[in-house]
């Protein structure tokens, strides 16, 4: 579904195994095949007592073992249908180490609120102990932005598994616009429980905790404090 | 199915079922039943063909009923798997291969020694087999003994392409047996072989639903003390590995075939008691190493990978993908015997019948427990300096007696031109098969030196510093080519290698049971090549799970200079496994001979199981020239990158 052939002319490493002369250039095996994936980590609704909001954070990736182009986007969408809290990034993504990535590339924060764009450098990998981990470093002439996020899978059974999650996001500047505030900025942790009837489609239950560090301003209406506290979610995690 | 040429002469095994009892007329269950509609369960004859030299070989796909799912498969003349072919030593065989597929097909016969430009691996033989046409492998067969052939064209080989291949002995045979049957093992899936890369490349546990949950910890907690547990999660966690990781590929996807059958009737071999029976066991699977047995019988080992060796009465024995083991047995009642084939990580099985008649099934044993990886397999060296507080699970191996090698320090050179010394292992203690209930307390951890906290890492794991760490003495081969160290393709890196040639394999030693061990494995003839070798090369065998990336040290087969061998020498070949995970590997066109501590005795094989952590060696006459192809026998870490190509010129 995900492998196609990449032109042996990209193949990256240099192709060293060309030191033979082979038969009508056939390679015996293909190990510098693209693929591609993509993962719907959050795609849910989230209620609390003062209403309700739809979230979802996805990543897409497409390359091979060594370079990939890759794509994360996530949102908030309220019940007004206003989209909010939306980042958008588009990074290319070099394997460095056993576990982990470098990732470099832009950031766009397209939304109902007003357009921004960073450069974002980052990791992303998995981290000792099994912990998923980024780490992505954000700069524009607006000063500087950091995001934190982590993961962890605990196994109840093979197929029923807990998740505790968490997203720091840290600004040198604040942004009333957006309403961004200066240092940690807002937090979101969720405590996610998912049934993995098939490894690919995983439907989940759990709840989050999102905190906004500073006041409201400008464009942030009601709608957009439905969402801090905690909420009881639903949703489904998805991949391919 | 065959067209012969030649008069077709007495074929040297008698098999007697065609004489008197007509309750052992080889009744349905082992014929093609071509009237009905085509099915993986009744297609393929485990009796053995008459021979011949000259075939026609039309590769098609066929359609496949297993249980209640249809698929499409690979086979030739509408068997799947592919018809067995016997062929005899001396004679010139010739093999019209038709393809009737939409892609490049190509048949590699594997463990045969012939031509470079016959062996059949596209790229490096010749450029594949084209849709619709046909190619004609012709070729003098100078050995006898079980083979098989199978495609080696992208993912055919998972999809059915494979077949067991006799050649008869031109002088007497070594044994002879009243009864001789094919017992080809393999694993079938609907799956796509891509989309199986393409899961691990994701999720190397994509398949794995078998790891450690809280309840398992639990239990731990409950067997072993809560800091002995909560330790050995640590360890684990440490290292980013975990101990249930025996198969990348399971029983979640795969049926585990015998003769084509699954195991809900499975494969009915007829006998009369007092028969000796040759069993000739093949595994053809792509990525499942098997556990054989056949509760009640003792099983005479008498061939390895098609060679003689002398008899070796076992209980089990593992054999891994390519393997090859020829068995004998003898039952004297008139039961049915069930021939019980589990998968290494226990998550299915395969299983026939040897049966007085048809229909007659023997019971199906219970699966064993679920082997699981220890620090020895992480190449942690010997576990003698840990304290069991669990119950142990096995007796010391009695009697095991390690291979003395005779001390060689020739000029040795790795493939990366690096310097290296040819140590011996020092013979350890056994590991114990499950981890469960050791004390890592007392255990240094010498690969734990390798991690840092996120993000640096990758650090080289440097002798010196384990040493240091370690602060064991013990004689720490310095075998890591100078540039090997962690990384994108490098996981883990074995500190102490051991030689494991005396243990069974991980699930099986101190299961109560005679295991086969490659110590075991004796020649009957002595070897031909008594020369010392004149170099050696050291091979790390290397992988990153998490990545799903596999190769020889440290790189892929892309990113890799062949392998060169000078025509005519006489090399050492080292494996250092640094993985944690079996890996059968293969030669292609020269033998491998095992240095298993049997001097000129020692097995000629042509694919070597080398377990985790394990170190090994074997020698190797550069005697036929060519393009040979050097790999993995896991398709999927062939195909991720663990090959080479050995040029002999």
């Amino acid at each position: 579904m995900a492998a196609v052939h990449g032109p042996s002319s990209k193949a990256e490493p240099m192709n060293k195994a060309t030191a033979v002369p082979y038969v009508n250039g056939i390679m015996p095996v293909m190990d510098q095949r693209i693929y591609v994936h993509a993962l719907l980590d959050q795609f849910e609704a989230r209620y609390s007592g003062s209403g309700g909001q739809f979230r979802y954070d996805g990543q897409a990736w497409f390359g091979s073992d060594y370079n990939k182009l890759w794509l994360k986007s996530e949102g908030t969408v309220g019940t007004n249908g206003s989209f909010g809290d939306g980042d958008h990034e588009v990074l290319y993504d070099r394997s460095i180490s056993r576990y982990f990535d470098l990732q470099s590339g832009v950031r766009l924060d397209i939304d109902h609120g007003p357009t921004r764009a960073w450069g974002a450098i980052g990791l992303q990998g998995l981290a000792l102990y099994f912990f998923d981990a980024e780490a992505t470093f954000y700069f524009s002439d607006r000063g500087v932005a950091g995001r934190l996020t982590g993961s962890y899978d605990i196994f109840i059974t093979n197929r029923l598994i807990l998740q505790p999650q968490t997203e720091l996001n840290f600004y040198s500047n604040s942004d009333g616009a957006r309403g961004v505030g200066r240092g940690l900025s807002d937090i979101d942790a969720g405590l996610r429980l998912r049934y993995e009837w098939h490894r690919k489609i995983a439907p989940y239950v759990g709840i989050t905790y999102s905190k906004m560090f500073h006041d409201n301003v400008g464009f942030r209406d009601n709608s957009d404090a439905v969402g801090s506290g905690t909420n009881f979610i639903f949703g489904i995690r998805s991949w391919f | 199915m065959v067209e012969s040429v030649f008069p077709k002469r007495t074929s040297i095994v008698r098999r007697r079922f065609v004489t008197g009892a007509a309750a052992l007329s080889c009744g349905a269950a082992v014929f093609p039943a071509l009237a009905r509609k085509a099915t993986i369960e009744s297609m393929v004859s485990a009796e053995l063909p008459e021979a011949a030299s000259s075939f026609l070989l039309n590769v098609e796909k066929i359609p496949v009923r297993v249980g209640k799912q249809h698929a499409k498969g690979v086979g030739i003349n509408g068997s799947l798997p592919a018809p067995t072919l016997r062929w005899r030593e001396g004679d010139t065989v010739e093999l019209q291969v038709r393809n009737h597929l939409h892609e490049d097909t190509s048949i590699h016969w594997h463990g045969i020694r012939l031509p470079a430009d016959m062996d059949g691996v596209p790229g490096l033989s010749f450029a594949g087999i084209p849709a619709g046409e046909t190619f004609t492998y012709r070729f003098p067969v100078r050995q006898n003994g079980t083979y098989w052939y199978h495609s080696h064209s992208g993912g055919q080989e998972q999809a059915g392409l494979y077949g067991a291949l006799v050649i008869d002995p031109a002088d007497k045979p070594a044994y002879t047996a009243d009864r001789d049957y094919v017992v080809l093992l393999s694993d079938w899936t609907n799956a796509d072989p891509m989309d199986i890369v393409s899961n691990l490349k994701f999720d190397g546990d994509y398949y794995n639903f078998r790891q450690r949950t809280v309840g398992t910890f639990l239990h731990d907690i409950r067997k072993d003390g809560l800091m002995a547990s909560v330790r050995d999660r640590l360890a684990w966690g440490g290292m980013n590995m975990a101990p249930t990781d025996i198969s990348d590929v399971s029983g979640i996807i795969y049926t585990y075939l015998m003769n084509g059958r699954s195991p809900a009737k499975g494969w009915v071999g007829l006998f009369r008691p007092g028969e000796r029976i040759r069993l000739r066991f093949i595994n053809a699977a792509s990525m499942t190493l098997f556990d054989v047995r056949i509760p009640g019988l003792t099983m005479q080992v008498v061939a390895s990978d098609g060679n003689d060796v002398e008899p070796v009465p076992v209980d089990e024995f593992r054999i891994a993908p390519a393997e090859t083991y020829d068995v004998i047995v003898q039952p004297t009642t008139d039961e049915p015997y069930t021939i019980f084939v589990q998968s290494e990580d226990r998550t299915g099985y395969a299983r026939g019948t040897l049966a007085t008649h048809d229909g007659l099934l023997g019971p199906i044993p219970p699966m064993d427990p679920r082997p699981l990886r220890t620090m020895a397999d992480m190449g942690m060296g010997s576990m003698k300096n840990m304290s069991m507080t669990g119950e142990p699970k096995s007796d010391p191996m009695a009697g095991m007696d390690m291979p003395s090698h005779e001390k060689t320090t020739p000029d040795s050179q790795s493939v990366e031109q690096d310097k290296t010394v040819h140590h011996h292992a020092a013979m350890h203690d056994m590991d114990m098969s499950n981890m469960a209930g050791m004390d890592m307390g007392n255990m240094d951890m010498p690969g734990m030196s390798m991690h840092h906290s996120m993000p640096h890492e990758g650090s080289s794991s440097s002798i010196k510093e384990q040493r240091a760490v370690s602060g064991s003495p013990a004689a720490m081969p310095e075998t890591q080519p100078a540039k090997l160290k962690t990384g994108v393709e490098v996981q883990s890196l074995a500190p102490q290698p051991q030689n494991r040639l005396g243990e069974a394999g991980d699930g099986l030693d101190g299961n109560g049971r005679r295991c086969l061990r490659y110590t075991d494995l004796r020649a009957l003839k002595p070897w031909t090549d008594p020369r010392e070798p004149s170099r050696e090369i050291v091979l790390h065998l290397t992988g990153n799970m998490e990545r799903f990336i596999w190769g020889f040290n440290g790189k892929k087969f892309s990113e890799a200079e062949p392998i060169r061998l000078m025509l005519g020498e006489r090399v050492r070949f080292v494996l250092i496994n640094d993985t944690m995970m079996e890996h059968p590997i293969h030669l292609h066109g020269l033998w491998s001979e095992l240095e298993n501590g049997q001097g000129a005795f020692q097995p000629y094989k042509h694919t070597v199981n080398v377990k985790p952590g394990e170190r090994l060696s074997y020698l190797v006459s550069a005697d036929t020239p060519g393009l040979w192809a050097y790999h993995c026998h896991l398709l999927y870490h062939m195909d991720t990158g663990m090959f080479r190509t050995v040029v002999v010129s």
